[in-house]
């Protein structure tokens, strides 16, 4: 029973290439799993670690921007490096850069860590704006292709979607493996209990610290995968916009589950490309802040809180001799 | 030939702490709004920038049409402080006292604001007309001349820090807010009427973030993109001179100002990384900011 809903998910995105056209694949799905990535690195430290980054999209920039400096080289701006190494390379300085975040927020809780990280991934913003040496400033770079393995091209449309499945299943399974393990445990404990952790002996700057070093190597996962859909990064990829994309995507599909971020990719990247259907052109961020607005008020878990939410009470009317529902959790508390 | 040399860095200098002094002034008058809200309500106001950016507008289209500069700011301080109270009662007293969720809402808020208002205004950048007495320039020791406006807006900000503090110390309602500070459930216990008091301290905050939209409209410019980096600045600032403190605010508005503006003038690409130096210092040796108190 509990195997159907992960087999249909499976199935569904074996099948999904082949029956829905190439705007479908690249720009809803690839995206959808590429940003979802990202989304996914913030639901794990909120969902698990109770620290809510809004510098996600900040790791998963350093990434992309390290892979493009490595195998793109624009305007005179990078070295040209085999690929394995620049990928490694760039993995590294996202886990490093998730690290040192977690360094500046991991004595800060709650509202502070949100001011803090957003503090962080606005300086860094400036940065790339301002700095000619390293990101190129304005233009950032340009044509920057996945690469060609044994003759297989991973940017045509079909390799790409099941590249980046691949890697978000890898990602998803990995943060469901990562909560189950000692320090998976510890890191919830100290969620909900920081004083009884401590006074247990365990570490905790250092727990945190390597939580978000963990979701740094998530976001950067998800940063190549989006650097490789766009084929270019410019500061405008780690702007305020995208900075709060990320938040309202993790909110809009449910900040407490890590299924819980590709939903939100999802509606996320669908409402983003039809957007202009519904509402005057360009007023995008006024449907979905409007949106993300009626999340926070209504349903703070989220649509999956939401379906989770409806079902229970589904199942409670069916059977009303078994009604301890588990209460779900309000990320405002 | 050395001599000249000199004189033209002191004067360049001179010019470059000015200029400091000037964003200082008005990141002061942006981050103490924030700081106050923050203060008595715990609500971190991430839409504070958006409140900055419509008082900018606001101050924009009433100097236009009355061709009064003076108007123009009265009516940014009304109109943003209406929006304030308007966001406090429709969204923010829904949730009191859950913070982070007050925060994604405020952050919402901010994102349809600066849709709508790009809707409105356009992507292009507006300037703020002076009246013609103040659009002049002044003699200044070593730096020369410097322009009056940017001078009347150090004023302001020690005007308005001055102000802010007797209100706190010296009247009713600062009593009402300093006591509401430190135990919100006992000063409802004494008969005050909290939720009103909230609405109040909102109203006066984000006239604050109003009124310095039109000052920065006048000796800068406004345009989309300006509530981000407001917000950030308030942000930092906060973060620096400590969360809630109004001196606190003083402090860190000069620090960061001063950071960002001889950053920019002497190492222009990475001027953004002094800012940031000082934010990680202090949260390394005071993470509750230098004048806050721990929580």
């Amino acid at each position: 029973m509990r195997l159907i809903i992960p087999l249909a998910v499976v199935a569904l995105v074996l099948v999904y290439p082949f029956v829905v056209n190439s705007f479908w694949l690249v720009q809803i799905g690839g995206r959808t799993l590429g940003f979802g990535t990202i989304v996914l690195s913030l639901v794990f430290l909120t969902a698990y670690t109770g620290m809510l980054s809004l510098a996600q999209m900040t790791v998963a920039g350093i990434g992309g921007y390290a892979t493009a400096y490595f195998t793109a080289p624009t305007g005179g701006v990078g070295v040209l490096l085999p690929w394995p190494l620049a990928l490694v390379l760039a993995l590294g300085l996202a886990t490093l850069a998730g690290l040192l975040i977690g360094l500046v927020a991991v004595r800060t809780r709650g509202i502070y860590t949100l001011m803090i990280t957003l503090a962080v991934a606005m300086a860094f913003y400036y940065l790339t704006l301002q700095n000619y040496d390293i990101f190129n400033g304005f233009t950032g770079f340009n044509n920057a292709d996945p690469p060609v393995v044994l003759g297989l091209d991973l940017g045509a449309p079909l390799p790409f979607f099941y590249l980046s499945a691949i890697l978000a299943a890898l990602c998803y399974a990995g943060v469901r493996h990562v909560v189950r393990t000692p320090f998976g445990l510890a890191l919830q404990a100290l969620r909900d209990e920081p004083d009884r952790v401590r006074a247990l002996g365990y570490n905790v700057p250092l727990l945190r610290v390597l939580a978000f070093g963990l979701a740094g190597f998530i976001a950067g996962i998800g940063g190549i995968l989006n650097l490789w859909l766009n084929a270019s990064i410019s500061p405008g990829s780690v702007a305020l916009n995208p900075v709060i994309d990320v938040l309202m995507a993790g909110v809009l599909g449910g900040i407490g589950h890590p299924a819980g971020a590709y939903v939100g990719a999802f509606v996320f990247t669908v409402v983003d490309n039809f957007a202009i259907d519904f509402i005057a052109r360009e007023r995008f961020n006024t449907l979905i802040g409007l949106i993300f607005l009626a999340i926070v008020l209504f349903s703070p878990d989220g649509l999956t809180g939401l379906v989770r939410r409806v079902s229970t009470r589904w199942a409670r009317a069916g059977r009303r001799d078994k009604g301890a529902t588990r209460k779900t959790k309000d990320i405002g508390k | 030939m050395m001599e000249s040399f000199a004189e033209i860095n002191w004067r360049l200098f001179a010019i470059v702490t000015l200029n400091g002094l000037t964003l200082a002034s008005l990141y002061f008058i942006v981050a103490s709004g924030f700081s106050l809200i923050f203060g008595l309500m715990r609500v971190v106001n991430m839409a504070h920038g958006s409140l900055y950016l419509l008082g900018a507008y606001v101050g924009f289209e009433v100097t236009e049409a009355t061709e009064s500069w003076l108007l123009g700011i009265l009516a940014a301080g009304v109109v943003v402080a209406a929006a304030g109270a308007a966001l406090q009662v429709s969204i923010l007293s829904w949730m009191q006292g859950q913070d982070l969720r007050q925060a994604l809402a405020t952050i919402g808020v901010s994102i349809v604001a600066a849709d709508l208002m790009l809707a409105h205004w356009g992507g292009s950048a507006y300037q703020i007309t002076l009246p013609t007495a103040m659009s002049s320039f002044v003699p200044v020791p070593v730096a020369g001349r410097y322009a009056m406006a940017r001078l009347m807006l150090i004023g302001f900000a020690l005007l308005i820090g001055v102000g802010l503090w007797l209100m706190l110390n010296r009247t009713r309602l600062g009593m009402v807010i300093r006591a509401g500070v430190d135990d919100r459930r006992m000063l409802e216990a004494t008969g005050v009427n909290v939720p009103l008091v909230f609405v109040g301290v909102f109203a006066i905050g984000a006239s604050l973030a109003g009124m310095a939209g039109v000052i920065g409209g006048t000796v800068l410019s406004v345009s989309p993109g300006e509530d981000a980096r407001y917000l950030l600045s308030s942000l930092i600032v906060v973060i620096v001179g400590g969360m809630g403190s109004i001196p606190g605010a003083a402090i860190g508005a000069l620090l960061v100002a001063m950071a960002e503006t001889y950053g920019l003038a002497y190492t222009p690409t990475y001027g953004i990384v002094y800012t940031f130096a000082i934010m990680v210092a202090v949260l390394a040796v005071r993470p509750q900011g230098l004048l806050g108190r721990s929580a």
